[in-house]
């Protein structure tokens, strides 16, 4: 392999691996503070992706508008479905909470195909054109996708630690008891959380429009268990975990397909979840976990 | 709270009970002229004054009904207006054609209770069945009988052959088909790219575990030697998977001068999309899956694209086809299964006519061996999708109609 051509397979991971890492975000965040792993997350990104896509191919609004209106209804979906599906459950089991993010998962995926369609639907790129840098042709959309992931994330990581909505954030998910004791209001941080995350993966759902100009159904399943895997591997709760674990993914996606085994890009990732699970259950930058005596 | 939630879930209910009535009620609509056509199934749907002895008895067996009535239907529908313009010509040799008609859900167990059912009604031969798995099961019992049977759409060898991957294997005689294989589908499509292109090297990008995708590809590589192309890169993509870039980054680097896509339109438009993206201007070839992709990539990455397709809309051989089917049904031409299945009709009746030219009696040993007889003595026959000549192994050996994309329109090209 040349220089030129793991440079161009490494822009590539790193554009992919900035979509996992921004849905990789909104998994850490909720996870981190109510201990759910929220599998609807991944079809709130589906849902967002048709937002843009009808907003730009049917209505031709502005880019920028699309925008606007696809995070906006990510954010609303978000809070609503955490207001309806998993606030009555808050103090039921784990298992419950876990079972009804699957099942809210599975009604929004049925219930997209039932109201846009079962087909994917496209739209022209939002973003055309491309530069040489050196001898790599880079893509102005991977160029947008990075920028944009890593300062949602330098954004998001300035909120949760020097704002007064992130200190409540952060002490809900150390003592949940406890922070609505000192006064914090646990249902409007938990909201906050989810429109926090929501509206990331409304950010996502553009980056992944620009990059793949489709919107199916059940797009947001495999990529919200890769973003699960990223979560997972770079410490789940954890933000720079989630950015790190994002782009490793994307990388070793990207790495895999780059010498002839594109066949095996899932089977590699999951493969590293296994292996992260056995050796680094806590990942790269998670807490470590302390038995309580 | 709980109110609201109880709120909540009412208009949801009413909201999505309003939309599966809707569904419903649009479903019936466009069902009702299918309906009252097939009104009179499995029974006589000619009105004939003449005697039973003068009436030549022939079924059509496949899935009207279920999942994959969108490809049944419209095979039933042309094969159901064949015959009635023919009976309105006069019929085969002074007799009119009686079409029994069986609807085998895609089921090959249905099939073949279709098929006794048949038999026991006197026909003579068999249009069907619709889908590769069905008529697979139809064309093991046909061949116990030598009953003459005709396929418009099963793209599976096993349906003319027992075993494909045994180049000495029983031949099912009396079957035959007027689709083309998928594997003939990638032959065509490496000739084209070294004839037409004049290529040297290609690209292959094909679905991982796609039975469709990989007989195409095998296809293809069956031909490599003959046309002297080389394959400088092969990639492909798992189901599901939506993200190309980096298997486009590589085909990109290898530099070939045609790319091979033997993918559906969804993931062909996602394909050619990053291809270009990745900064390759190599001409790209499509199969019959490319169908409808102009809506699935941009006019300017696709314009010059081209793919096979089992039947040319809008020639002049289908016109009057088309819009016969478009007066008789109220809708278009569905898909290529429509004028496939007229010409299997067409083949038909060039057998059962040298059956009937001999004097034979109809539902007899003789007879069904000369329609079979006939029909694989078939030199460059016209149907209306292109010529027919069946191969050793009884698949038609005929052109396929290029379609290009230019200015975001499919267009036909040529045959080739």
């Amino acid at each position: 392999m040349s220089f030129s051509l793991l440079i161009a397979q490494l822009i590539n991971g790193l554009q992919t691996g900035s979509v996992y890492a921004l849905v990789a975000l909104g998994y850490s965040m909720v996870y981190g503070i109510i201990k759910l792993l929220n599998f609807a997350h991944g079809d709130i990104i589906m849902v967002g992706a048709y937002m843009t896509y009808y907003a730009i191919a049917s209505f031709a609004l502005p880019p920028a508008v699309a925008v606007v209106l696809d995070i906006a209804a990510s954010t609303l979906l978000g809070v609503f479905v955490e207001k309806v599906a998993y606030t009555p459950l808050r103090s039921a089991p784990r298992l419950s909470l876990l079972i009804t993010a699957i099942g809210v998962s599975f009604l929004l995926e049925n219930g997209a195909q039932l109201v846009f369609g079962a087909g994917q639907k496209s739209m022209d790129p939002m973003i055309t054109g491309s530069f040489m840098m050196g001898r790599v042709n880079v893509s102005y959309t991977a160029i947008v996708t990075i920028v944009v992931s890593v300062a949602r994330m330098v954004l998001l990581t300035f909120v949760v630690n020097k704002t007064k909505a992130g200190k409540a954030m952060r002490a809900v998910s150390e003592d949940m008891g406890a922070a609505q004791l000192m006064g914090i209001s646990l249902n409007r941080t938990i909201s906050m959380t989810f429109a926090i995350g929501s509206a990331l993966a409304g950010v996502g759902s553009v980056l992944y429009m620009c990059a793949y100009t489709q919107a199916s159904p059940t797009m947001g399943s495999m990529l919200g268990i890769k973003a699960f895997v990223a979560a997972v591997l770079g410490g789940i709760g954890s933000i720079p975990g989630a950015m790190i674990g994002g782009f490793t993914i994307g990388i070793l996606e990207a790495l895999v397909a780059a010498v002839g085994l594109s066949m095996w890009k899932d089977a590699a990732v999951f493969l590293v979840l296994i292996v992260v699970l056995l050796f680094k259950p806590t990942g790269f930058m998670g807490k470590k976990l302390q038995e309580k005596v | 709270m709980k109110k609201a939630l109880l709120l909540i879930l009412a208009i949801a209910m009413v909201f999505m009970f309003g939309v599966s009535c809707s569904k419903k009620a649009a479903t019936t609509t466009a069902a009702a002229p299918a309906a009252s056509t097939s009104a009179p199934a499995a029974s006589a749907t000619t009105t004939t004054q003449t005697k039973e002895a003068e009436v030549i008895t022939i079924a059509f067996i496949g899935n009207t009904t279920g999942d994959y009535a969108m490809y049944g239907v419209p095979v039933r529908n042309s094969v159901a207006m064949f015959f009635e313009q023919l009976n309105a010509a006069g019929g085969i040799n002074g007799k009119q054609v009686k079409l029994l008609e069986y609807d085998d859900k895609a089921d090959g167990t249905e099939s073949i209770n279709a098929y006794n059912l048949a038999k026991a009604n006197g026909a003579t031969a068999i249009i069907g069945s619709v889908l590769s798995g069905a008529s697979i099961a139809l064309s093991d019992v046909t061949y116990d009988d030598n009953m003459p049977q005709i396929s418009a759409s099963a793209t599976n060898p096993k349906l003319t052959v027992m075993d494909p991957d045994d180049p000495k294997s029983e031949v099912k005689t009396n079957v035959f088909r007027t689709c083309f294989l998928d594997p003939f589908q990638g032959e065509k499509m490496a000739q084209y790219a070294a004839q037409v292109y004049g290529a040297k090297t290609i690209a292959i990008f094909y679905e991982n575990g796609s039975d469709y995708s990989e007989a195409i590809v095998q296809g293809v590589e069956s031909q490599l030697e003959a046309c002297g192309l080389k394959v400088v890169a092969k990639e492909a993509f798992a189901t599901g998977d939506v993200d190309y870039k980096a298997q486009m980054t590589n085909v990109a680097a290898a530099n070939p001068d045609v790319v091979l896509m033997p993918i559906y339109y969804g993931e062909a438009g996602r394909a050619i999309t990053a291809l270009r993206a990745a900064g390759c201007n190599a001409k790209i070839i499509g199969g019959d899956g490319f169908g409808s992709v102009v809506n699935y990539a941009s006019a300017a990455d696709l314009e010059g694209t081209i793919y096979m397709s089992g039947y040319a809309p809008g020639t002049p051989s289908v016109a009057k086809f088309e819009s016969d089917y478009k007066a008789k049904f109220n809708e278009d031409v569905p898909n290529m299964f429509a004028p496939l299945a007229w010409d299997a009709a067409l083949v038909m009746t060039e057998g059962l006519k040298a059956a009937e030219a001999k004097g034979l009696k109809a539902g007899s040993a003789e007879y069904k061996q000369a329609v079979i007889d006939a029909i694989k003595n078939l030199q460059a026959f016209e149907g209306i999708t292109g010529s027919y000549t069946f191969n050793a192994t009884n698949d038609p050996i005929k052109s396929v109609a290029i379609i290009k994309i230019a200015g975001g329109a499919e267009v036909f090209d040529a045959f080739f």
